[in-house]
C-alpha cells in the first residue's frame, strides 16, 4: 500500500539523534513491516529467493575472480584449478555456474508468476518494465560469464552472439571487430568481457534497487488481483512473509544443492571441457538451457536478421506487454479463456526449449512424414508472439470474466466470517 | 523560514534594479554549454575508441602459405588474423561442379572464377581455392567434404556451401569470404 504511515519510534537517544540525520533505521523498520496482501501465495516467494540468488553470485563470483585469468592461455587452465587445487574451489566454483542456472529458474518462475496474475498491469507498468531491464542485464551477464571458462562452448557461443551485431546492415562489421577489439574472438574479447562480467551484477544490484522501490510504492499484486482497501486486508511483511519467504528458500536450497553436490556439470555442457579451439567448431552448439527458447526463435527463420530481429522482439514484446494486454483484470483466475490460453503458452516456452537444445533438421514428432525441430519451432514462435499480438489483446476485449470477490479478507475466510469479524 | 524568505526578495530586488540583458546571458549559457560538449565529446572519443582493433592485433597482418605440400582432395586450414583459413586442393569433379553451376539460382551469386586469383603468370588455377573457412551466417568453422552440394556445411545452423564455398541453402546470407591474397610464386601464396 503506497505512502503507508511509518510506525518507527526510536528507543534511545543514539537512534533519535540518527533518525533525525539518516533515517536508514526508519526505512528498514518500515520496510519490515511493510502492509502486503494476506493472500499471498508460495509463487511470491521467488522475489526474497531472487534477491539471495544475487547475493550468492556476487559473493562467489568475487571469490573466483580473485584466482581466476582472464587470458586465452592461462583461462581454462585457472578454471580448472580453481576446481582441484583452491581450498574449496570445488565448492565455489560449481556454486556460481549452478547458481546461474538456479537464479534464471528462479527468474522463469517469478516472469511467468507475473504474467498469470497480471502483474504487469496498472499501477505496475513500470515496476514490470524495470523487471525486464533486470532479466535482460542479467542475459548478457550470464553470456559475458559463460565465455570466461574459455571452452569450446565458451568461445562459439561468444562468436555466434557477437556474430549478431555483424548482422546489422551497413556498420555492421565495423561495430562487431570493436566489440571484439580484433577480427575474431580473441585475447580482447575475453578481457573485456571479464571487465563487464564483474561489473554488471553491480548494476542489476542497483536496478533491483530500483525494482523493490517501485514495488513498495504501487504495493504487491496478489492471487486474486483484487487490490487491499482494508487493514484485514494485508499483513505485516515480518514475521508473515519472511517466515514464508525463509521456508521457500530452504526449498529452493535442496533444490539448488541437488545439483551442487550430485550434478554440478549436468547444467553445463560436456564440449566446455574442451579448450577454446577456433579451428574447430563443436558439431552441435548449443547455449546454455535458459536461452534455449531464444534460440530456437532465432533459428526458426531461415534469414539471419530476421532470425535476430525475431529474438530480440521475444524480449521485446515483454516490454510492451502492460498495453498489448486490454483488460482490466488482473487474475487469471477470473480469466478462464485466457487462463487456457496462458497454459498453452506456457506449453509451447517449454517446446521452444526442446527445439533449442534440438538438431533443427532432425525429426522432433513422428507425424506423417515427421515434423522436423525447425518446423516445430515454427509453430511454436507463432504462437509465442500470437499470444502476445493477437490472443491478449482481443481477449481482453471479447473475454467475460467471472465475478471478482469484493475483497482479499472475503476471498481468505468467506462472507460470514467477514460479517463476524466486522 | 521567514529568515530565508527576506533573503530570496533580496536577491530579486538586486536583479530587477541592475535589469538582467537576456539575450547576453543566453549566449552565455550556450557558449558554455558548446564548450563543455566539445570537451565531454573528445574525452567520450578515447574511451569509446580504445575497444577497437589495437596497433599489434593489425600488426599480424599477413602469413605466407606453401601450397605445394597439399595433396589433391586434402584442405589445409590455418589461423589468420585469430579467423580459420582453407586452401583445398580441388578434385576435377569437384572444380567441375563448382564451375558448372548455374549461379543465377545461388542467393550471392558468383562465378568460380571470380573467387579465384591469377598466378604470377596470369593464368588462373581452378584447382586451389582459397577461403576464410568461417560461415557467413554466426561465424562458425564449417566441415568439409560435407552438406548437399559436397562442399562444406556449417554444424551450428545448418548452411550448406558448395565446391565453390558459394552459400547454396541454409541461414546464411553470403558465400564464404575469399580473403586478400596473391601468388609469391607457383607454389607460395601469401595472404593478407
Amino acid at each position: 500500500m503506497a505512502g503507508h504511515p511509518s510506525t518507527y519510534e526510536p528507543k534511545y537517544a543514539a537512534t533519535r539523534w540518527l533518525d533525525q540525520r539518516l533515517p536508514i533505521i526508519r526505512m528498514s523498520a518500515d520496510f519490515m513491516v511493510f502492509p502486503s496482501p494476506r493472500n499471498l501465495n508460495y509463487w511470491w516467494t521467488f522475489g526474497g529467493i531472487l534477491a539471495l540468488c544475487l547475493v550468492a553470485q556476487i559473493i562467489t563470483g568475487i571469490i573466483l575472480a580473485m584466482h581466476y585469468v582472464p587470458h586465452v592461455d592461462l583461462a581454462f587452465d585457472s578454471v580448472q584449478r580453481i576446481r582441484r587445487d583452491v581450498p574449496f574451489g570445488w565448492l565455489l566454483q560449481p556454486m556460481h555456474a549452478v547458481g546461474a542456472s538456479m537464479f534464471f529458474l528462479a527468474v522463469y518462475v517469478h516472469m511467468f508468476r507475473g504474467l498469470y496474475y497480471g502483474s504487469y498491469k496498472a499501477p505496475r507498468e513500470l515496476l514490470w518494465i524495470i523487471g525486464c531491464v533486470i532479466y535482460l542485464t542479467m542475459m548478457a551477464t550470464a553470456f559475458l560469464g559463460y565465455t570466461l571458462p574459455w571452452g569450446q562452448m565458451s568461445f562459439w557461443g561468444a562468436t555466434v552472439i557477437t556474430g549478431f551485431f555483424g548482422a546489422v546492415p551497413v556498420v555492421g562489421v565495423s561495430l562487431q571487430e570493436w566489440l571484439l577489439g580484433g577480427y575474431s574472438v580473441d585475447n580482447a574479447t575475453l578481457n573485456r568481457f571479464f571487465a563487464l562480467h564483474y561489473l554488471l551484477p553491480f548494476v542489476i544490484a542497483a536496478i533491483v534497487g530500483l525494482h523493490v522501490w517501485a514495488l513498495h510504492h504501487v504495493g504487491q499484486n496478489n492471487p486474486i488481483g483484487v487490490t487491499p482497501k482494508t487493514k484485514s486486508d494485508t499483513l505485516s511483511f515480518h514475521p508473515f512473509y519472511t517466515v514464508k519467504d525463509a521456508f521457500a528458500v530452504a526449498m529452493f536450497l535442496m533444490i539448488f544443492a541437488y545439483f551442487l553436490f550430485y550434478q554440478p556439470d549436468a547444467l553445463g555442457h560436456s564440449d566446455n571441457y574442451i579448450p577454446a579451439d577456433p579451428l574447430k567448431t563443436p558439431a552441435h552448439i548449443v547455449p546454455e538451457w535458459y536461452f534455449l527458447p531464444f534460440y530456437a526463435i532465432l533459428r526458426a527463420v531461415p534469414d539471419k536478421l530476421a532470425g535476430i530481429l525475431l529474438m530480440f522482439g521475444a524480449i521485446v514484446v515483454l516490454f510492451v506487454l502492460p498495453w498489448l494486454d486490454t483488460s482490466k483484470v488482473r487474475s487469471m483466475r477470473f480469466r478462464p479463456v485466457a487462463r487456457g490460453f496462458f497454459f498453452i503458452f506456457l506449453f509451447f516456452c517449454f517446446v521452444l526449449g526442446w527445439c533449442g537444445a534440438g538438431n533443427p533438421d532432425d525429426i522432433a514428432v513422428p507425424i506423417g512424414k515427421g515434423l522436423s525441430f525447425y518446423r516445430v519451432s515454427q509453430i511454436a514462435t507463432i504462437y509465442y508472439f500470437a499470444f502476445f499480438l493477437i490472443i491478449l489483446p482481443v481477449l481482453g476485449l471479447t473475454e467475460k470474466a467471472k465475478t471478482l470477490p469484493d475483497s482479499i479478507t472475503k476471498s481468505v475466510l468467506g462472507d460470514t466470517a467477514v460479517a463476524a469479524a466486522e | 523560514m521567514g529568515k530565508g524568505l527576506i533573503v530570496s526578495e533580496a536577491v530579486q530586488d538586486h536583479h530587477s534594479a541592475n535589469s538582467v540583458d537576456g539575450e547576453k546571458r543566453d549566449f552565455i549559457f550556450i557558449a558554455t554549454g558548446a564548450v563543455a560538449a566539445a570537451g565531454a565529446a573528445s574525452l567520450g572519443w578515447p574511451l569509446v575508441s580504445q575497444m577497437g582493433k589495437a596497433a599489434d592485433t593489425l600488426a599480424a597482418g599477413s602469413i605466407e602459405i606453401d601450397i605445394s605440400a597439399i595433396e589433391e582432395g586434402a584442405q589445409l586450414k590455418t589461423l589468420w588474423r585469430g579467423k580459420p583459413v582453407f586452401v583445398r586442393h580441388r578434385t576435377p569433379k569437384e572444380i567441375t561442379e563448382a564451375v558448372n553451376t548455374n549461379v543465377a539460382d545461388c542467393p550471392d551469386p558468383q562465378m568460380d572464377n571470380d573467387r579465384l586469383v591469377a598466378r604470377p603468370d596470369g593464368k588462373v588455377d581452378p584447382k586451389f581455392l582459397v577461403m576464410v573457412g568461417v560461415c557467413t551466417h554466426f561465424g562458425c568453422v564449417p566441415v568439409g567434404e560435407a552438406g548437399d552440394f559436397n562442399g562444406w556445411y556449417c554444424p551450428c545452423h545448418g548452411s550448406h556451401y558448395d565446391t565453390s564455398g558459394r552459400i547454396r541453402k541454409g541461414p546464411a546470407p553470403k558465400n564464404m569470404a575469399i580473403p586478400p591474397y596473391e601468388y609469391l610464386s607457383d607454389t607460395v601464396i601469401k595472404v593478407g
